[in-house]
């Protein structure tokens, strides 16, 4: 099984151990893992902003790179699901979210990794309601939940349930800074959510949604950190909490500068 | 109404719901209202067996009946004549209040009680109505509010939801008489049905919306919590019901599906307290049905997006939309506003609803709580191409995208700008990485920059032998 990492761009560029993260989890699961150096952004940024046009060419881009693979895999729900509805059609690579790919593919039953905390999961949109990684709040079926399944295979790992388990965090691409009041809005809410019911660690599928929750956790100096859920599949997470985050100095810096301006 | 009345000014989402939030715990409550709704609807929907079911029942009988709109059009229209119905037809909102306007103006109609109908709001009917003299009173109580109010629905259910008890207790001090600081929500209501009482006694006809029409029969169901609809329609000589030309199944048995989604999609009740079916006049009186078109076969025609004539405009959409519950209905300058709003808006006037398809995170959520199953992200996302492609977007966001599909289609391109991104976050002055510009900024830290690219990692770690 030739399987080829695929990279969404945010992470390639801004969260580069997620990717690592996933690579190595999927090599010691036994993947033959090759990345595709050529590939750049699955297209999705323009097509979300109304101009598909624009991402066409990316899009051939995309499926030329992973001509050669059975696989695809990558660490973003909300990039696969772009990738598996507006360029598959005409390759013959299955596009694979990680967290699917273990369940479904490899049928993952145990990890060796631990991780001492207590874990909210943010079940992003695009994973949830379009790949159908766990059964949607408003749809009446047989709960189940791939992501959620992986977590407790974790060592040491408490999942802690909220409100709204599946409420949008407000990320949505262009949407957060076109509807930025919205947005933060959203965020805020989501986070509040997580910090009444006692997270420590936020996860997901997606950087993306984490990104901008971490934007919030960052700016307003909240007791929460977010982690990829590669990071902790693999083990490569800090293994425990009350730890500060890996590099406070210069976001603390920054919140002090920004309260006195 | 505002539909027709105001100028084809661009409805500015994201500014309006930036007021709305502004006021802070006004959306907390707003937002924790309709949560609570949709809470008590996952609750009803899962006792009922086969939910999911019988959304896909509900959709396919919707779609046979649009694909063969114009014959049940004309079997209900020979079914209801039959019962003794009168039965108009208007091509468009115009065309509609003319015929209202006639019926009422040649039988010497003064006062008018009104139901509640998303169609009349649609096509401006009572301001239409009243600027020739006539007296219209919206009879279902949160209409009346923002009637009294002088301000369009902000919810499909729950007109006047945006609204808080303290704000209701000053509106009827001033417009009832109710004494001031009163805001027990029973006495409000028990003042306002006082009112209602003599309103609706001296009416000389009513004028209701229509949930389902059945072909079959010629019957009309309409839906209401408060027997307002009743009310009005026993008491005036007169009945005229408006009804959008989808709002119609082909047999009566189809009820049992829809009734069975409505009432629990809408506000989490088994069923509406009321269930009215009227099929003939009573002896002695009329019954009158306009069937409205305007602009809905034009929509029919649209492939990607004629899936939305399916809505049986209970709101369910609303109350789950994350955007809708913090942005309040009305953001979207529009009738229905949320989600149906903003893939129906475009549709009818795209000049001033471009940055509707635009007012969501497209997470999808609409489309899993929608009872008729209307792909309503997807046609978010696909009225998006359209506004773009017709050039409702700026000219700034279209070049920053055209940028961006141009770097991403090379990867040489790609990795200098990822490293000149870097190196702003790097080394750029926070007042130039926050200044105006930056939106993101504005209430968020960007991410921090790391050390390498995955890319530039993996070349050195894994490629270097």
């Amino acid at each position: 099984m030739k399987v080829g990492l695929f990279v969404p761009c945010y992470i390639d560029q801004f969260y580069p151990q997620v990717a690592v993260a996933t690579l190595e989890l999927l090599e010691r699961l036994g993947c033959e893992v090759a990345y595709p150096r050529e590939q750049t952004c699955c297209g999705q940024p323009m097509a979300n902003a109304g101009c598909a046009e624009d991402a066409e060419a990316t899009h051939r881009h995309t499926a030329a790179c992973f001509r050669e693979f059975d696989y695809a895999v990558g660490p973003s729900g909300s990039c696969v699901l772009h990738l598996r509805e507006h360029v598959e059609q005409t390759a013959t690579v299955r596009y694979y979210e990680l967290c699917q790919f273990l369940v479904d593919v490899l049928q993952v039953d145990r990890l060796d990794a631990s991780f001492s905390c207590k874990v909210g999961l943010h079940a992003s949109c695009h994973g949830l309601r379009g790949l159908r990684l766990a059964s949607s709040s408003e749809r009446r079926e047989p709960p189940f939940d791939h992501v959620a399944h992986l977590l407790g295979m974790i060592d040491g790992l408490e999942l802690v349930g909220l409100s709204r388990p599946d409420e949008c965090c407000g990320f949505g691409g262009i949407f957060a800074v076109q509807e930025e009041a919205v947005s933060v809005r959203m965020g805020a809410d989501r986070l509040d959510d997580h910090l009444q019911h006692g997270v420590e660690v936020v996860t997901g599928t997606d950087m993306s949604c984490l990104m901008h929750l971490d934007g919030l956790i960052r700016r307003r100096d909240m007791p929460l950190r977010v982690l990829h859920v590669a990071e902790i599949l693999n083990g490569s997470a800090e293994a425990s909490c009350g730890i500060p985050p890996s590099k406070p100095l210069r976001s603390a810096r920054h919140v002090r500068k920004y309260r006195t301006l | 109404m505002h539909d027709a009345a105001q100028n084809a000014v661009p409805v500015d989402h994201s500014d309006r719901a930036a007021r709305f939030i502004a006021k802070g715990e006004q959306t907390t409550w707003h937002d924790s209202v309709l949560w609570r709704i949709r809470e008590k609807r996952d609750a009803v929907s899962g006792s009922v067996e086969g939910w999911e079911r019988l959304r896909d029942l509900a959709s396919q009988i919707k779609e046979h009946t649009l694909s063969k709109l114009d014959e049940y059009l004309i079997e209900f229209e020979e079914s209801a004549t039959a019962n003794g119905v009168q039965v108009h037809w208007a091509v468009d909102a115009e065309a509609h209040n003319r015929i209202v306007y006639d019926l009422l103006k040649v039988r010497g109609v003064r006062r008018v009680v009104k139901s509640k109908s998303m169609l009349t709001e649609e096509c401006g009917l009572n301001p239409y109505l009243e600027a020739r003299g006539f007296d219209v009173v919206d009879t279902d109580l949160g209409e009346r509010i923002v009637q009294l109010r002088g301000e369009p629905p902000s919810h499909l259910v729950a007109p006047a939801i945006h609204i808080r008890r303290e704000e209701i207790s000053v509106l009827f001090h001033e417009k009832l008489g109710t004494p001031a600081g009163s805001s027990d929500p029973q006495f409000l209501a028990g003042a306002m049905r006082q009112d209602l009482r003599a309103r609706f006694l001296a009416a000389d006809a009513a004028i209701t919306g229509v949930n389902f029409a059945v072909a079959a029969t010629g019957g009309l169901v309409v839906v209401t919590n408060e027997g307002n609809a009743d009310l009005g329609v026993h008491l005036a000589p007169v009945h005229i019901a408006c009804m959008g030309i989808e709002k119609l199944i082909p047999k009566p048995e189809h009820l049992g599906v829809f009734l069975r989604l409505l009432a629990r999609s809408a506000t989490g009740q088994p069923l509406s307290i009321y269930t009215s079916h009227f099929h003939r006049p009573a002896p002695g009186r009329e019954l009158h049905i306009v069937l409205v078109d305007n602009g809905r076969t034009r929509h029919l025609s649209r492939e990607d997006f004629r899936a939305s004539l399916k809505c049986i405009r209970c709101g369910a959409c609303l109350n789950t939309c994350p955007v809708y519950r913090r942005s309040g209905g009305h953001s979207y300058g529009a009738t229905p506003s949320g989600p149906i709003g903003a893939i129906l808006a475009p549709g009818r006037d795209m000049e001033k609803y471009a940055a509707l398809p635009f007012a969501s995170s497209l997470c999808g959520s609409c489309s899993d709580v929608c009872p008729v199953k209307i792909d309503i992200h997807a046609q978010l996302y696909r009225w998006r191409q359209v506004a773009v492609r017709e050039g409702h977007i700026s000219g700034k966001k279209r070049l920053g995208m055209q940028m961006v599909g141009w770097i991403t289609r090379r990867p040489a391109r790609y990795r200098l700008a990822g490293r000149l991104a870097r190196s702003l976050l790097r080394y750029a002055p926070r007042r130039l990485l926050y200044g105006r510009w930056n939106a993101w900024g504005r209430a968020r830290e960007l991410p921090e920059r790391p050390a390498r690219s995955f890319g530039e990692w993996y070349a050195a770690e894994r490629e270097k032998e």
